[in-house]
């Protein structure tokens, strides 16, 4: 009886580990063999570090971002690297920092611990920051293709870039679109109590106050919230004519449709975290007319073999940040030939000064690790997809279609148009 | 004064939720007394598999929304009643005579388990709950109430007293009770004790499905880990309205949903914007406290709380 009791818990138990261990990451494919290389030079494993919530909330967002990086490095393998006379295979390593601020220093010390060369993440601006400061401490390069919160840059660490732009050129840009376009007298601003979400609502406040529009005390939630009804209440009692809510896609979709269900008519819009077309799924009709903003070019307007190798690779489209993870992890190997070194200490300079033409279009960084002249897209849903309505570069608006004609884009990345998207999802 | 019956409306709503899963935590306990920390992902699993039943039929019948909802509740219902037997039976069963903290820790590895394995069933992703069914809006005074509204309230009082006639007024209803008030004599009685913990669980986790599917209704929305925090307001509730209560469960839930809705819409007012309704999900947490601290036998109940 005690045995076989004993037999059944530690069945459980270990089919809790085991379901644990598989949820955590999935088998990385095999890197494809390299076909047609002679007897090998001596070869170096060279790790890069990727960071991201693999499960939760927002896993799909860092599945996404893992894909990218997990494309370039297997792309850079099949090319074959040779870095010093000896080729090199770069091995990512995934690991799972649950979006929790707690979490980011302990994934970043397995990180140094494991010797990685580089590490591209994380996510969310809430990890990245207490992240950042056990990268520099080891001399690690980190590149987010996500976090926008300005803090990230603002430490005086060498070792932080990002490949987005900050919430304090995103907020801006949103926001005066919102003011020019819909001229609201109130606005209702919301944020999830993230770094990312409250960062973003405070400069989306900023602009607005300075635009003279007045802006009703902010309202909360959680990362986790489903239920704003008692929120949206309140705030509906105030009559705002527009709400900004700073926060991801699997918040904010039911905030609009419960919204809606409301009665609340007026124009709701987001930032990047919800600025995806899941809002779509997320929402239902409701999405339709929403305005929101994204740090650099529209997903679609990324470079067309981007995407297609993405496609390929994952049978799935690019979904958010993974054409700047992409880039990302494509720069640490640029900054390395560059360098002819794996070693951080060695490339990092490279790394900062570099130039590189990639699938969001020209990276350079400024002395903050920022990237240089990043771009802002404003997108609206409509007819369950997301449009992009206006670019805004160096604070300047200009139309999509008119950012497209001009070649602006064709100077920038080549841009895709929408039709051509559509065609490939096909 | 809408503003005021409006929050009512939502708290009412997000009450009837939190009392249909908060009966489940309350008849298990009452009759075993083991707190189900897996029951939580019972209800996600209504959800995730009422959301691919519906998904499908809408996809690929051409029967009318309504039934195809009430199909793929109905599905749902099976497969968490199926599931809440195989808890029973393979988790908790062996442990009924083990120290108490055995099974409280078996139960959080279920739900780990349950958890891990709908991430990868459905993936990790948020997933969008299929809107079949027309959502009108209804205009009371100045507030508004959805079908889907009605329709949660509505349901969860049919639970409710469907519930109750079973608990009074069956043979199944008087063989748990009996079992609840001592689970040996009952057995010396000719009460099959097996079977009717067996039962409990299943009914429990029947009516977990029906919130699943209401929850996803009501959000639009399912993920995989749901679960884990509704659970945890449901038995907050529970304990709020005296755990193994049931009249205790319903009134316990329906004071959950309007105290978190009435808090979260005026705390913001009440202290000048210093704490904001961010805070909404702590209320059911300050609830469970002070319940535990001034009267840990909860509102209705009797026994004194010298349980784990």
């Amino acid at each position: 009886m005690n045995r076989t009791r004993a037999l059944a818990t530690g069945l459980l138990l270990a089919g809790a580990l085991l379901t644990q261990g598989c949820g955590k990451e999935a088998p990385p494919p095999p890197p494809a063999p390299k076909a047609g290389i002679p007897p090998p030079p001596p070869e170096i494993v060279v790790k890069i570090g990727h960071a991201a919530p693999l499960t939760g909330g927002i896993a799909h967002l860092g599945k996404d971002n893992e894909n990218g990086v997990r494309l370039a490095l297997d792309e850079a393998n099949a090319k074959g690297i040779t870095i010093d006379g000896k080729k090199i295979k770069f091995e990512l390593i995934g690991e799972d920092d649950e979006a929790k601020p707690d979490k980011g220093p302990i994934v970043a010390q397995k990180f140094v611990d494991a010797k990685v060369a580089g590490v591209v993440g994380h996510l969310n601006s809430g990890v990245s920051i207490p992240a950042s400061s056990v990268y520099n401490q080891a001399g690690i390069p980190v590149i987010s293709g996500a976090a926008t919160n300005p803090m990230l840059t603002e430490q005086g660490f060498k070792v932080a870039f990002r490949t987005v732009g900050r919430d304090d050129q995103q907020g801006p840009a949103v926001a005066s679109y919102l003011a020019a376009e819909f001229k609201p007298k109130t606005v209702a601003v919301i944020d999830d109590a993230t770094a990312y979400g409250s960062g973003l609502a405070n400069e989306v406040e900023r602009t607005l106050k300075a635009a003279g529009i007045k802006v009703l005390p902010r309202e909360k939630g959680t990362d986790q919230t489903r239920d704003w009804k008692a929120v949206l209440t309140k705030i509906r009692g105030k009559k705002p004519d527009a709400i900004f809510y700073g926060g991801m896609d699997a918040t904010g979709g039911p905030l609009l449709k419960q919204g809606r269900e409301l009665g609340i008519n007026v124009v709701f819009s987001f930032g990047d975290g919800a600025c995806t077309e899941e809002m779509n799924k997320l929402a239902g009709d409701a999405a339709e007319g929403l305005i929101c903003s994204q740090a650099g070019l529209p997903v679609q307007a990324a470079n067309k073999r981007f995407l297609d190798a993405y496609k390929a690779k994952f049978n799935a489209d690019p979904i958010l940040y993974s054409p700047f993870t992409y880039d990302a992890a494509n720069l640490l190997i640029e900054a390395m030939k560059k360098a002819n070194s794996v070693e951080p200490a060695k490339y990092l300079p490279k790394l900062a000064k570099i130039n590189y033409e990639g699938a969001t279009g020209k990276i350079e960084f400024d002395e903050k690790g920022d990237r240089k002249d990043a771009e802002m897209t404003i997108f609206t849903m409509k007819a369950g997809k997301l449009e992009p309505l206006a670019i805004i570069k160096s604070g300047k608006t200009i139309k999509y279609e008119d950012f497209v004609k001009d070649g602006a884009a064709a100077a920038a990345s080549p841009a895709v148009p929408l039709e051509d998207k559509k065609g490939d999802k096909k | 004064m809408d503003i005021f019956l409006q929050q009512i409306i939502n708290g009412l709503t997000l009450g009837s939720i939190y009392a249909v899963v908060a009966l489940g935590y309350t008849m298990v306990y009452g009759i075993i007394q083991l707190i189900n920390f897996a029951h939580g992902e019972v209800v996600m699993i209504g959800a995730m598999v009422a959301l691919t039943v519906i998904g499908w039929l809408a996809a690929n019948t051409a029967l009318p929304p309504l039934v195809i909802v009430l199909i793929g509740a109905g599905v749902a219902i099976l497969v968490c009643m199926l599931v809440g037997y195989a808890l029973e039976r393979l988790a908790y069963r062996r442990l009924r005579h083990a120290p108490r903290l055995a099974p409280l820790i078996t139960a959080i590895g279920a739900s780990i388990v349950l958890q891990q394995v709908a991430m990868m069933v459905w993936s990790r992703n948020p997933l969008a709950f299929p809107q079949i069914i027309a959502n009108p809006v209804f205009h009371v005074a100045e507030a508004t109430i959805t079908m889907v509204q009605i329709a949660i309230i509505a349901t969860s009082i049919l639970m409710m007293a469907g519930l109750t006639l079973i608990v009074y007024r069956t043979r199944l209803g008087v063989a748990m009770r009996a079992t609840s008030q001592n689970p040996h004599i009952a057995g010396l009685m000719g009460v099959d004790i097996n079977r009717v913990i067996a039962a409990t669980f299943m009914l429990g986790a029947a009516l977990a499905a029906v919130a699943g599917v209401m929850v996803g209704t009501y959000y639009g929305i399912a993920h995989y880990t749901m679960g884990s925090l509704l659970g945890l307001k449901a038995f907050s509730a529970a304990v709020l309205g005296g755990i193994g209560n049931l009249a205790g469960a319903m009134l316990g839930g329906l004071l959950l949903g309007l105290v978190e809705a009435l808090g979260a819409g005026y705390i913001g007012d009440l202290t000048n914007n210093v704490f904001g309704s961010n805070y909404q999900d702590v209320f059911a947490f300050i609830v469970l406290i002070a319940v535990l601290v001034f009267r840990p036998s909860g509102l209705l109940g009797e026994r004194v709380g010298d349980r784990a």
